[in-house]
């Protein structure tokens, strides 16, 4: 098979305006996405930056302004309805009635897809025990905390078992402990199902620890594309920040930096002297010892090792924080 | 074909969350039935007043409650898809394969059979005060009122759809409400207004609509009021059917 059969997402040109009080905007501006079967793929950037609306055109709940693409081997435009078959999509908003319970939410979704209640039942009560899940089928699904609602969601996302998975925001809302445990979840439906899962994400941690592949949106516009590894390759190395007891010793010591193999230029700010080196660990004791040689004393030292913010940072001029 | 089986699946969930809050069914017929019994008797004094349509007080009023009924029944079930919207739970249907029509006519046909039902009640308690009329005129009673219902309720799922705001329906639907209330007749028959008035609410479908009712319920059912009714109905609930089907499927667009 070649690289472009497995393709499983294949958007070209995908564009979408909206008219406010007379004013195109462009929310997404013709992008091009490629997501391979049974890769789990992260869709990062700031809240704005035209993550919900890309998938809600992968989803068919938006039609595009212009563009085109083939998700799970169906046309966007011309078949939606192959794509719902074959798709599945949990929603940040969630997807079950407060008052209606778990179980009957679920089988109730699985029978637009032809699926009768008996099969439903049994697959509803697999994908809750997998989910941590097994006690929820009677209860209400106002009754269940935020973690478990949003696990509800993703079971009533997989009940057809689609061939992807479209997660919109995920953990949103969630404590660090239900984070966690939610990402295992999904690392799972990959890993036990074969699931290609499409997740977007404004959390820089939960992008590099559970992608195979990111895309970085900004402005509605892919800025950049590649493993977790490889976009923090494009970020010069690590980062040395030196603090020094006076202002004039820092304007000394940025001198003295500047002569580190591959170093980039250093800044100053007050105090502190800021610069890029390929490797961190090996440059330090190289720096400490010149510093000693020039008689200047570091009060303080650090080296971080280059955040997926710092990607963004380096791409667009701004943090993803903002 | 799977236009039905998805109508079937929409309306058997929505029946199934209203049979579990029964307390808004009766909520809905507590209005009526207050008016029935709060004002019901007043009426039966003023029958006798010059310009009072044929029949007596009962057969003038109870088909005005039940257009009421039909028409505020309908008109605030937007409501419910706000919250469904919100709650996630329209998307979640919308990027299956199903029928975007059994969306909306699943959700159309609870409301309905939740009408009928509350109908019945208020035709019943009705005949202790002194409804008389045949069986037959009170069944295509209940046609014409689920009708109007569905009509209201496809209209009221369109707006809400279209708001998804509570704060703007609610203030639209009062401001559509009272005027067809005060302009159809349904308290006190139009035969008793000034010219004026008249005119203007011969304007108003729905006052043809209590005429026909009450024209109904006085036993003539081939008669041009009746018919006019009944078609005026049947026409709503197309134009509602339509345009709420327009708006469901620009939720996507």
């Amino acid at each position: 098979m070649s690289p472009e059969a497995q393709a499983i997402i294949e958007a070209r040109g995908l564009k979408r305006s909206f008219k406010v009080r007379g004013n195109s905007i462009d929310a997404v501006r013709g992008v091009d996405i490629t997501v391979k079967a049974g890769e789990i793929v992260g869709f990062l950037g700031p809240n704005g930056a035209g993550k919900t609306t890309t998938l809600k055109m992968l989803t068919t709940l938006l039609a595009p302004t212009d563009g085109s693409a083939i998700v799970a081997g169906s046309d966007l435009r011309r078949d939606p309805v192959g794509v719902r078959r074959n798709i599945g999509y949990v929603s940040q908003a969630g997807s079950t009635a407060s008052e209606a319970k778990a179980g009957e939410e679920i089988v109730s979704h699985a029978r637009f897809y032809g699926i009768d209640a008996q099969t439903a039942t049994e697959r509803a009560k697999a994908l809750l025990a997998a989910l941590d899940l097994a006690d929820v089928w009677d209860r209400k699904c106002g009754s269940l905390s935020g973690g478990q609602r949003r696990r509800l969601d993703i079971v009533m996302g997989l009940i057809h078992q689609p061939r992807i998975v479209f997660l919109d925001e995920p953990t949103t809302g969630l404590d660090p402990q239900s984070r966690a445990n939610l990402w295992s979840h999904i690392r799972k439906l990959r890993d036990e199902l074969g699931t290609t899962v499409f997740i977007t994400t404004h959390y820089m941690d939960e992008a590099d620890s559970l992608s195979d592949r990111l895309l970085v949106i900004d402005k509605g516009e892919i800025v950049a594309e590649g493993t977790p590894a490889e976009l923090k390759k494009k970020v010069s190395g690590d980062t040395i920040t030196l603090t020094l007891r006076e202002e004039k010793d820092a304007v000394e010591a940025a001198g003295v930096a500047g002569l580190l193999a591959g170093a980039d230029e250093p800044a100053v700010e007050g105090h502190m002297v800021r610069l890029h080196v390929p490797d961190g660990a090996a440059a330090l004791p190289v720096l400490l010892t010149e510093l000693a040689r020039a008689g200047i004393e570091a009060i303080g030292v650090e080296v971080n090792r280059p955040t997926l913010d710092d990607v963004f940072l380096t791409l667009t001029g701004r943090s993803l924080r903002d | 074909m799977s236009f039905f089986a998805d109508t079937w699946i929409v309306f058997s969930r929505a029946m199934k969350l209203s049979l579990r809050q029964p307390l808004w069914v009766v909520i809905g017929i507590m209005q009526p039935i207050l008016y029935l019994t709060l004002f019901g008797p007043l009426l039966e004094r003023v029958a006798s007043v010059p310009g009072f349509p044929p029949g007596d007080a009962w057969v003038v009023f109870v088909p005005g409650l039940l257009v009421q009924l039909g028409i505020f029944g309908g008109l605030f079930v937007g409501f419910g898809i706000i919250a469904e919207w919100r709650s996630g739970v329209i998307d979640r249907m919308m990027v299956t394969p199903a029928s975007r029509t059994a969306l909306i006519t699943g959700r159309v046909l609870r409301d309905v059979v939740v009408l009928v039902v509350q109908a019945i009640i208020l035709t019943t308690c009705a005949y202790f005060f002194g409804l008389r009329a045949p069986i037959w005129a009170i069944a295509v009673g209940l046609v014409l009122i689920a009708l109007l219902g569905a009509a209201f309720s496809f209209l009221s799922y369109a707006v809400g759809l279209l708001t998804k705001s509570e704060d703007a329906f609610a203030p639209l639907v009062n401001t559509v409400a009272l005027p067809v209330l005060l302009l159809s007749g349904i308290l006190l028959p139009m035969s008793l207004a000034p010219a004026w008035l008249q005119v203007l609410s011969s304007i108003n479908p729905f006052k043809h609509i209590v005429d026909a009712l009450r024209a109904v319920f006085r036993g003539e059912l081939l008669t041009g009021e009746a018919g006019l009714g009944l078609l005026l109905a049947v026409i709503l609930v197309i134009l509602g059917a339509w345009i709420g089907n327009r708006v469901f499927e620009a939720q996507t667009r």
